[in-house]
């Protein structure tokens, strides 16, 4: 097969009538047209000027606080002068180059992208020379121990960013234990059966996170909070007990229709509160993975696998809801180790 | 002596007089004691005039979907017409009505909101009636609504309860979401307090319920004072979007910001105006 | 037409060259500049709107550095709790980070920062646009081919970084939203097979969300990435000016030369003029226009999302796909493989650039055209690419619609799981459908232009014929435009490979010749052949029959010109 794709005999049924005849502009033939065209881009410029000034007058003048059509006014200033002035020496210098500026078109010839045959064949033989003289393919064994020694540079490099993070660890626990009561998210306060409708949603986390210590500061803040509280928020929701299918062995984890779910989405891991509370779905809004809690978290739409993790209840002395353990399926967005962390988890309850 | 001198009238007494004073000390003291009693925590009182005129309107709008008794109807799959509303309470009532989502006009996977059919009155007088069948959430009070009593660190909190209870289905400025089936999560633009804060109370349709229990009276407070704050503020820098977020900004990303600067790049490489010159 | 001789005038004796004799003097006795200078100081550069598009994206790179260093002076990228008591009243006393806080006291305190975060965000957006829309451009005229390849692949790589540098940037204020983005890029990386989790623990120093993930795209996004942008776009631009810029077919342009406008003045005037364009309408946006309302949004907090959450635009199809994903995920050899996160994920995206960078090398092989092309294509006369180009966008499209599909079911009160359905078939069949309906209408289009050339332009002067019948003269293009319409290859002569020779040894790789042969016929068999040379020529004698001009009508309506405007006498 040619390199090149087959001539055919007649190529060209129209020839290149070349360039076309110079069109003047009229600023070109006429000066008062030119001089009219000079006015109206130093106009331009000048405005652009004044509105930089304004920039700055504005700067001064506008208070912070102030709005303008219910925007912030200092926004709207800053940004109307910056803008159009900047818009207006945009067009004017461009106006100028398409009006004023010469506009003859002219011709530059092309030359191929590769370099010359005689540029090449010089540019080998340096290379060969270079190479010749340096030694390189006649000493082997400078060569190969050098090759090896720079190879093995690398390693530094690499395991110098060893520390970047830990290892993975042990993902399976959370915080919650058995014993450790629900707490309603932001207020704190701890939950009762009676205070829960039938349909009622509560957004909970464990008590943990909103313990203080001997010193009224809290035992959990900052990262350590935002790390317990990926994998630890909860929802409480309350159905009717006929409408709760629950699988062999989870029929105690309720308390009269009241059930407890991870409220962290088997998929990617976004907090789900989209509760419907007549159809008992749970959508979460990230990607509408969607999970019946009447059908213990099972996945019904979406691209989410593993059902939405069950934790069991109970009720401390006092009456109020208690975990019995901590989560018996893994929390988190899957990862690679998930199956043998999970079977782990099984094996230890 | 002046002991001796008395009116005629002192020694004439009507046999009634004594129930008179009784009765006037009665009206004294009662009146007195409206004056100076704090609210009663129901906003307004039904009266048994209510509860009838409300029977009279329900029979009229409400029965054919939800039964005579206000017990609903059932279908023959076990579906309904419409629920019973047996201890759903004045709030319930006064949502569904006041917000003009009662009665629906089609059959429609939710009851949208819209011009309601009933006036305030009526509304009151259907709320009274229901209310009259069963104990069920009133009509929420100052306790929910007055949010001139919010202070900057309640209005703080109230955000940190929405963001954490509401915006994954009303959104960050409570704009509205998508539920599956055709339904969805209303705005809130425009909505009062008063109907906001029913609608935590009674949970209509997919909404959960939010009790007071865990979602006291001045949370809820807090998180309507809250939604009114970012609805009502100004749009910092510039035209909104509707708080539809990064897919709007991405259209005007396009259609604006592309769109202008192509039209731009057409104008730089146009010919202007030719003429024929001069020979 | 003769080239236009430079003639070198003496400094001493120009204007602007005399007065800069002295200080260019001084540095050219030190720099030696002038060789350089010599040959791009009048560089020609071809004129069309279509040419600026890269340069919408460089000059919002360069706002977008401005605006950047600006932010960068008060921006604080640490994941440290603080309180926030600054303007902003209804997060008094809420507990924050450090970076979520200070891009607030940006929005508040700082007079012009809100500005300035919005122009930034802005450029942001229109950078990656501007890039897709150049890139399209590219593609559909062809002007990926030799020895542009190299510089196709680097536009392929700045479009894959400017999107890693889009994300970085929108994630670094901590808020909701783009923690949430966070969040799902947390467990993208970990669906990666085998060795996601370890990776995880490295970049974001520990379980999400640690405290080094801000700090660590911080650096990434104000030093690593910008760096090696830099790099690309100077050698994008190097290379631009080596192999001069392709320009359309035309009258006087040729494959050997470049006909235009110089670098200086006109050039300089119009891309410097465009730059102030580009800033002026991005603080525009700026001043007018929301973006990125992070106090609407709250800090970022693992329990907290809103409904509608998406990534900015150019993320959009990644989002669409992870969301069509149906739910598979298998266990083999005690290992979990997250198919549903990983192949609309990490899959999607590098399946995108490495289609995209492949693109110029498959065509090559297809074709076998290997020789150098600075003329451009019309989109029309490769209908197989354009066919295919509209496709790839199609699907890009649909993807990019499906990542948000619950803004589209809450406006348009659709179900969204029928959306979700729709959309998922859609990826599939729309392409097909796209692509059909694409090469059929290229294909009409060339028929229309082979018409113009051979029956003329329609004049619009209706005649009527002594037996009754009317008809509609035409008149001949201007020799310009019919150049234009045929300044193409023709259809090359398609050949069966040889499968063996004469003496029965059979080709070796004969399967895949055969395959290329297969493909090679895909691509040339239906679109139309430029007329021959006899055509024209028969054509020209007809059309001579009728006169080769408009009719004479007197002093009112001569017919109408190509372009369809009424001519006047």
């Amino acid at each position: 097969m040619s390199d090149e794709l087959t001539p055919v005999p007649d190529a060209e049924p129209i020839k290149d009538p070349g360039l076309p005849e110079h069109l003047y502009r009229p600023q070109d033939v006429d000066e008062s047209q030119a001089k009219r065209t000079e006015r109206q881009i130093s106009w331009m410029f000048r405005v652009a000027g004044l509105l930089f000034i304004g920039f700055v007058v504005a700067y001064i003048a506008i208070d912070i606080d102030a709005t303008f059509l219910g925007w912030s006014a200092q926004n709207f200033a800053f940004g109307v002068t910056l803008g159009g002035g900047m818009l207006l020496i945009g067009v004017g210098i461009i106006q100028w180059a398409k009006k004023l500026m010469g506009d003859h078109e002219m011709i530059e010839m092309r030359h191929p992208a590769a370099s010359s045959d005689e540029d090449r064949v010089a540019v080998l033989a340096d290379i060969n020379a270079g190479v010749e003289e340096s030694g390189f393919g006649r000493r082997p064994m400078i060569r190969n121990s050098l090759l090896v020694s720079m190879g093995l540079l690398g390693l530094p490099a690499i395991v110098l960013l060893r520390d970047l993070g830990p290892l993975p660890h042990d993902q399976r626990r959370t915080v919650w234990t058995k014993g450790m009561r629900l707490v309603n998210d932001v207020t704190g306060t701890p939950i009762k059966p009676s205070d829960l409708q039938v349909g009622q949603l509560v957004n909970g986390q464990p008590a943990i996170v909103y313990e203080t210590d001997a010193d009224g500061q809290p035992v959990l803040h900052g990262t350590e909070l935002l790390q317990v509280k990926s994998k630890a928020s909860i929802i409480v929701v309350r159905m009717r007990p006929e409408d709760i299918t629950a699988d062999k062995g989870k029929e105690n984890w309720g308390i009269d229709g009241i059930l407890c779910f991870s409220k962290i989405c088997t998929h990617v891991g976004c907090p789900i509160s989209l509760w419907e509370q007549q159809t008992h779905h749970l959508l979460c809004p990230c990607h509408q993975s969607t999970f019946d809690l009447g059908d213990n978290g099972k996945v019904i739409f979406g691209p989410a696998h593993r059902p939405l993790p069950q934790l069991p209840l109970g009720l401390d002395d006092e009456g109020y809801i208690i975990a019995m353990s901590d989560f018996p399926d893994i929390i988190a967005p899957s990862y690679p180790e998930l199956a043998r962390d999970q079977k782990k988890l099984d094996n230890k309850s | 002596m002046r002991s001796s001198v008395r009116k005629l009238s002192t020694r004439r007494r009507h046999p009634l007089a004594g129930f008179v004073v009784l009765l006037l000390a009665l009206v004294a003291v009662g009146g007195v004691y409206t004056a100076v009693a704090p609210k009663p925590a129901t906003a307004q009182e039904a009266t048994t005039n209510d509860v009838e005129a409300g029977r009279d309107l329900f029979l009229i709008g409400c029965a054919s979907c939800h039964g005579k008794n206000a017990t609903g109807i059932e279908t023959q799959r076990g579906n309904n017409y419409g629920p019973s509303l047996i201890g759903v309470g004045a709030a319930s009532v006064d949502f569904q009505v006041g917000t003009g989502r009662m009665p629906l006009a089609q059959a429609a996977p939710q009851a949208p909101d819209k011009k309601p059919e009933y006036t305030a009155e009526e509304t009151r007088q259907l709320a009274a009636y229901i209310a009259s069948l069963a104990p069920g959430p009133a009509v929420p009070d100052g306790e929910y609504t007055d949010l001139d009593k919010a202070s900057t660190e309640d209005i703080r909190e109230g955000g940190e309860l929405f963001r954490a209870n509401c915006t994954a289905c009303h959104n960050s400025v409570g704009a509205g979401g998508a539920l599956p089936g055709g339904r969805y999560a209303p705005t809130l633009k425009g909505v009062s307090a008063k109907h906001i804060a029913e609608a935590m109370i009674t949970g209509p349709q997919q909404m959960p319920v939010f009790s007071d229990d865990v979602i006291t009276p001045e949370d809820k407070r807090n998180i309507i004072a809250y939604v009114k704050q970012v609805q009502e503020q100004p749009n910092y820098g510039g035209l909104g979007g509707g708080g539809l977020g990064p897919v709007v900004d991405g259209l005007f990303t396009w259609i604006i910001g592309i769109g202008g600067l192509i039209i731009a790049a057409i104008w730089i490489g146009a010919h202007g105006a030719r003429v024929k010159k001069r020979s | 037409m003769s080239t236009t001789e430079q003639e070198y005038t003496p400094i001493q004796d120009t204007g602007v060259g005399k007065k800069a004799a002295g200080p260019v003097g001084w540095l050219d006795d030190r720099l030696g500049l002038a060789g350089v200078a010599k040959k791009n100081l009048r560089k020609v550069f071809p004129e069309h709107w279509s040419f600026m598009l890269g340069e919408i994206a460089l000059w919002s790179f360069v706002v977008l550095l401005i605006t950047g260093v600006f932010l960068t002076l008060w921006f604080q990228p640490s994941m440290t709790e603080v309180e926030y008591h600054g303007s902003y009243m209804p997060f008094n006393g809420l507990e924050m980070s450090s970076a979520y806080k200070s891009t607030l006291d940006i929005s508040f305190d700082i007079r012009g920062g809100l500005l300035i975060r919005q122009i930034h965000h802005w450029a942001a957006a229109l950078f990656v646009a501007a890039m897709i829309v150049h890139m399209l451009r590219v593609f559909f005229t062809g002007a990926y081919r030799r020895p542009r390849e190299i510089n196709w692949l680097i536009g392929v790589g700045l479009f894959s970084l400017g999107l890693v540098e889009g994300f970085a940037g929108y994630s670094l204020p901590d808020d909701l939203l783009s923690g949430t983005g966070l969040r799902f890029v947390d467990g993208l990386i970990r669906s990666i097979p085998l060795v996601g989790s370890y990776i995880e623990f490295f970049l974001f120093g520990g379980e999400f969300p640690g405290d080094e993930i801000i700090p660590r795209l911080y650096m990434a996004h104000i030093l690593l990435i910008p760096a090696i942008l830099l790099g690309l776009v100077g050698a994008h631009m190097l290379l631009l000016i080596y192999h001069k810029h392709t320009q359309w077919p035309g009258p006087g342009r040729t494959e050997k030369n470049v006909v235009g406008y110089p670098m200086l003045p006109v050039y300089a005037a119009k891309a410097g003029g465009f730059f102030f364009v580009v800033f002026g309408f991005t603080a525009l946006m700026g001043a007018l226009l929301q973006i990125n309302p992070i106090w609407i949004y709250g800090p970022y907090n693992p329990s907290e999302v809103t409904a509608g959450s998406q990534p900015d635009w150019y993320m959009g199809f990644s989002e669409g796909l992870v969301r069509l994903m149906p739910g598979w995920e298998s266990t083999f050899f005690n290992y979990t493989w997250s198919w549903n996160v990983f192949i609309p994920g990490v899959g999607g995206l590098t399946t995108l650039f490495v289609v995209l960078g492949a693109w110029p090398f498959i065509e090559q092989w297809i074709t076998g055209d290997k020789r150098e092309h600075h003329l451009l294509e019309r989109p029309r006369n490769a209908p197989v690419r354009t066919a295919i180009g509209v496709a790839g966008m199609t699907a890009y499209g649909v993807a990019w619609a499906a990542g948000g599909n619950d803004i589209l079911a809450t406006k348009f009160h659709m179900d969204i799981y029928t959306l979700t359905w729709i959309f998922r078939i859609a990826f599939f069949v729309a392409p097909f459908i796209a692509f059909m309906i694409t090469k059929r209408i290229c294909i009409g289009l060339q028929r229309a232009d082979a018409n113009r050339i051979l029956h003329g332009y329609e004049t619009g002067v209706i005649e009527r014929s002594p037996d009754g019948g009317f008809s509609e003269r035409h008149a001949p293009l201007p020799a310009g435009q019919q150049y234009v319409l045929t300044a193409h290859d023709r259809v090359p002569a398609l050949e069966a490979p040889v499968e063996a020779d004469e003496n029965g040894v059979a080709a070796p790789h004969s399967r895949k010749e055969k395959l290329r042969a297969r493909l090679r016929a895909f691509y040339y068999r239906d679109q139309l052949d430029k007329p021959t040379v006899q055509d024209v020529h028969h054509a020209e004698e007809h059309l001579g029959e009728h006169d080769g001009h408009p009719v004479e009508l007197g002093d009112e309506f001569q017919g109408v010109s190509e372009t369809g405007v009424p001519r006047v006498h």
